[in-house]
């Protein structure tokens, strides 16, 4: 379980844009991954999940730092050098109609990494191809379809099944759920973890679905714009939540229990989500949390354990919360003294 | 209970399942088109009669290029018109129309097909690259394939024939050199969009290399579009063709075809209608039958087009 798989260090990604400025995308991460954990990774639209999760897959170049899987840097690998590697970390996509070429078979794309590999081929290969499809939920049957002809949570059941044909130590979940029905998203969670025992598979799960992720992950980490803001056990992340921003995620989750939800903390966040062009100076959390005060503007926060949290439980926050405080009727507090 | 079962095996029965591919759909729709399966049947007709050549020269008992000085003219020398022994008349050297249109409708098809097939493989594989690589080789192919379209065709054909000398070869190689540029900007465009799906990015994560991503993901997605073009643009190569040999840049005399006929029939036509009528007729009716079929093709493949 300590065993770290994949090491993120300090990895920052910026995309130019055409007016010569550079978009920040991740900001300067760093994160372990250990064998056989769900990592959760949340945040809102926009935040950097998803250009992280590219760069950990190396999908991306990233522009500094680096990403270390079982011990190698594999950050400067060339393309060539980097297809060994792709069998052990594979990827599952958010959008199961973008993600699957409408124009190939089904048959051939979850076969696709037989081919690219060279591992199986002819009758071979479609034998793998319909155990994969019988492991996920599939008709086998329907080898020859095209992915037109199957339902979004059929169609990330391919993708699933593709992502898995190589037996990979690491699959990088980007929002595998978000653009499913809520009935579906259970199947495909529950497919997932199955899987996960079954194969002794390492995630990494993004989605901007707190619930989801909490109900997936043994340890969450908390993105906005760009960094990280808290790292923590899932139960502690929601237990003894300490970034305000985190709190404010919390606090929008919704609750079955009409009685509670009238009663519970709310917490509405003011302002947009700023510009990664143009990040705030200090804590880039500082311009919508109400705590903030002078200090949060001019210094950025380290992630490290504040109060008496144990070293797994990181915050980037100079006023952590304790557990039990009541952040609706804060109010920020940027004047100088 | 055992109803249940039963029920269930009858299900289960193993079958094979075969996938609606977009292009079964599209030939399904297309087979439904009334007007593309007529000009899909005059297509047929046409080429039977190009292979069937030899056959209008058995029957009629005159070989394309035989002259046929006392019966084919008239005491004047004029060509002749329809008649018991020439079907569609003579022309100005005494043979009969009627045969050089089937021989001529050899070299239409030949050069149509041919140089077609020439303009779509140059015109995708550097579409693809140019599209899908991006960065100096996108730079350096659209820069190209602006030049090319910018080249006066017609010069060009007419300044190069004059160097080599009319030919088959040189007409497809011209026709083929200077059409792939639209092909290529056509897919071009498909791909620089088609490249920025997830497929992609998903094909990638796999380790698929460029070529494979270029040829075995993105290509089929191209293909309609190409389709729908190749057969729109048959037509456009055969009177192409036409056109360079009516200017005396096609295939050299005596061979038949359908522009050089056409061009010969140029100071006759006043006193002989039949002898510049039919071989316009073959050309007219080839290029319509393949552009209706071409706009069958393209209806049946984008179905969301209108049919106006």
């Amino acid at each position: 379980m300590n065993e770290v798989l994949l090491k993120v260090d300090d990895v920052r990604k910026e995309f130019p844009t055409s007016s010569k400025e550079v978009v920040q995308a991740v900001a300067g991460v760093s994160l372990e991954v250990r064998k056989g954990e769900t990592l959760g990774l949340v945040g809102e639209t926009g935040c950097g999940k998803s250009s992280l999760a590219r760069c950990m897959a190396h999908l991306y170049d990233v522009t500094s730092g680096s990403v270390w899987f079982e011990g190698r840097d594999i950050t400067k690998l060339s393309r060539k050098a980097m297809r060994p590697l792709r069998r052990d970390v594979q990827v599952i996509f958010q959008d199961p109609y973008g993600s699957l070429n409408p124009r190939r078979r089904v048959g051939s794309i979850i076969g696709d990494p037989f081919s690219i590999h060279n591992i199986a081929s002819g009758n071979e290969r479609k034998k793998k191809v319909q155990e994969l499809m019988e492991l996920v939920g599939l008709n086998p049957e329907h080898y020859n379809r095209f992915p037109a002809e199957f339902s979004g949570g059929q169609r990330q059941r391919i993708g699933v099944a593709r992502a898995l044909a190589l037996r990979p130590k690491l699959v990088i979940c980007d929002e595998p759920v978000s653009a499913l029905d809520v009935s579906i998203q259970a199947q495909i969670i529950n497919l997932l973890s199955d899987l996960q025992q079954e194969f002794d598979l390492t995630y990494v799960f993004i989605s901007h679905d707190l619930s989801v992720v909490r109900h997936v992950s043994d340890r969450i980490a908390v993105m906005y714009l760009g960094k990280i803001v808290e790292l923590a056990p899932t139960g502690e992340l929601f237990g003894q939540t300490r970034h305000p921003y985190t709190r404010a995620l919390l606090s929008a989750l919704p609750v079955a229990d009409p009685d509670t939800a009238d009663s519970r903390e709310q917490i509405i966040l003011g302002g947009d989500i700023p510009s990664a062009t143009n990040p705030p100076a200090g804590c880039r959390f500082h311009t919508r949390c109400p705590k903030a005060r002078l200090d949060c503007a001019a210094e950025e926060p380290v992630l490290e354990p504040v109060l008496d949290d144990r070293p797994e439980h990181r915050t980037a926050c100079f006023y952590p919360l304790t557990v039990g405080e009541d952040l609706s009727t804060a109010v920020p507090d940027l004047r100088a003294s | 209970m055992t109803a249940a079962i039963e029920m269930v095996d009858v299900i289960d029965e193993p079958q094979v399942i075969e996938g609606r591919s977009p292009f079964a759909l599209a030939l399904r729709r297309l087979r439904k088109d009334k007007v593309a399966m007529i000009s899909l049947a005059v297509i047929v007709l046409i080429v039977l009669m190009a292979i069937f050549a030899p056959v209008f020269a058995a029957v009629t008992g005159h070989p394309p290029n035989e002259q046929y000085r006392d019966i084919g003219l008239t005491p004047d020398g004029l060509p002749r018109g329809p008649n018991g022994t020439f079907w569609l008349g003579t022309d100005d050297l005494g043979r009969d129309i009627l045969v050089r249109i089937a021989y001529g409708a050899r070299i239409s098809l030949l050069v149509g097909v041919i140089a077609t097939v020439i303009t779509v493989v140059i015109g995708v594989v550097l579409g693809l690259a140019a599209g899908f690589l991006g960065g100096i080789t996108d730079t350096l192919l659209a820069r190209l394939i602006d030049v090319v379209l910018s080249v006066p065709f017609l010069l060009v054909a007419i300044a190069l024939v004059s160097v080599t000398g009319p030919s088959l070869t040189v007409t497809v190689l011209v026709i083929g050199c200077f059409s792939w540029a639209s092909v290529a900007r056509i897919v071009r465009g498909q791909v620089l969009s088609l490249r920025e799906r997830e497929f992609v990015e998903a094909a990638r994560s796999l380790g698929a290399g460029d070529s494979r991503i270029m040829f075995v993901d993105i290509l089929p997605n191209v293909i309609a579009p190409v389709i729908v073009y190749t057969t729109l643009l048959i037509p456009v190569v055969i009177v192409t063709q036409a056109t360079l040999s009516f200017l005396g840049l096609g295939l050299p005399p005596p061979t038949a075809d359908w522009g050089g006929m056409i061009s010969e029939s140029q100071n006759y036509y006043t006193t002989a209608w039949w002898f510049i009528l039919f071989p316009g007729l073959a050309l007219l009716i080839t290029t319509l039958a393949f552009n209706l079929f071409g706009d069958g093709v393209r209806d049946a493949f984008d179905p969301r087009a209108d049919r106006t």
